[in-house]
């Protein structure tokens, strides 16, 4: 059961994604996760103040009720699944990280100088978690889906929008991290 | 009944992506340094794998479990939209280290914190259905 508990590789994680895809299209539905924030505006009454909120949530509750199992999927995995091991980066990954005032790369799941409540409370740690926030929320559905939508579903189903979607995921992210994060967190 | 298969393979996705640290910032981090081959592994596997299962299910004519033939709707015909969309899209992924799904995820790790992005992007996607129709497309 060790294994179980230790981080599982590449070969075992993609091929069960793979896997929630089947079940999911199977079930009659689709995988895309961002759809949900659309469904949550809706439930809110945005449709009061743009027509793309205006449509029937009541059929999108299904996967609502997958993000319910995904929160409870994220708790029982850290508290039963888990033998504490780091995650083993790069030591190069360690080293730049580092350099941008990141000291526990791979101790924990996420860097405290990013999410812990000591870096949030302040204007600049509140800032980076909403700019993060909103610019997921807005490109995701801007470009009709997210990483589940269009990496995982749209390119398995060989259609040309998703790749298009996903070298911009790719531009972004590169951008983000080779130029801008250094400005952001470098000394 | 019906709701609780989708409960289920909820669960199943949010133990897969911890344990995958698909959801690690560290992670994402990494790949975009192209330091690691394990995101590459993951998703590169992942699609591989659900080509396969799609060009069988299409082949086989396999019927959902409601008896439905298997359709995926597809995306719209479009440039614009997808590469600057996508785009946006990586920015805030590479920063906050968590996409759509992850966010949840990473809430039921215990990360509270979590909950000013979702709340943000839940924004960023009000903002975008608002002006929805000034942009590119």
């Amino acid at each position: 059961m060790d294994f179980l508990l230790q981080p599982w590789p590449w070969y075992v994680s993609g091929p069960l994604i793979a896997l929630v895809l089947l079940i999911l299209v199977y079930f009659g539905k689709t995988f895309g996760m961002s759809s949900n924030l659309r469904t949550l505006c809706s439930i809110g009454g945005a449709g009061k103040y743009s027509d793309f909120f205006k449509f029937d949530w009541k059929a999108h509750r299904w996967n609502l009720i997958v993000v319910l199992g995904a929160i409870v999927g994220g708790f029982i995995a850290v508290t039963f699944l888990s033998d504490g091991s780091t995650i083993p980066l790069n030591p190069e990954t360690v080293s730049d990280l580092r350099e941008l005032g990141f000291y526990d790369a791979g101790e924990s799941l996420l860097p405290a100088e990013i999410y812990d409540w000591g870096s949030v409370f302040n204007i600049k740690g509140l800032t980076i978690l909403i700019v993060a926030g909103f610019l997921v929320g807005f490109g995701t559905r801007y470009a009709g889906g997210c990483t589940s939508g269009h990496a995982i579903t749209g390119l398995s189903n060989l259609q040309l929008p998703s790749l298009i979607a996903v070298v911009g995921f790719f531009a972004g992210g590169l951008i983000m991290t080779h130029i801008l994060l250094p400005l952001i967190f470098g000394t | 009944m019906k709701l609780l298969k989708f409960f289920l393979v909820g669960i199943f996705f949010g133990i897969i992506l911890v344990k995958s640290e698909a959801v690690s910032w560290y992670r994402i981090f990494e790949m975009f340094k192209f330091q690691s081959f394990h995101m590459y592994g993951i998703i590169g596997s992942a699609v591989f794998l659900g080509m396969l299962f799609l060009w069988l299910m299409k082949k086989t004519n396999l019927k959902s479990i409601d008896g439905d033939a298997i359709h995926l709707q597809p995306k719209d015909r479009g440039f614009v939209r997808y590469i600057i969309g996508g785009s946006i899209f990586g920015l805030g992924w590479a920063l906050g280290g968590a996409c759509p799904g992850p966010m949840y995820i990473l809430l039921g790790t215990g990360v509270f914190s979590m909950l000013i992005v979702i709340a943000a992007a839940v924004l960023g996607t009000f903002v975008y259905g608002v002006l929805k129709d000034k942009l590119p497309h």
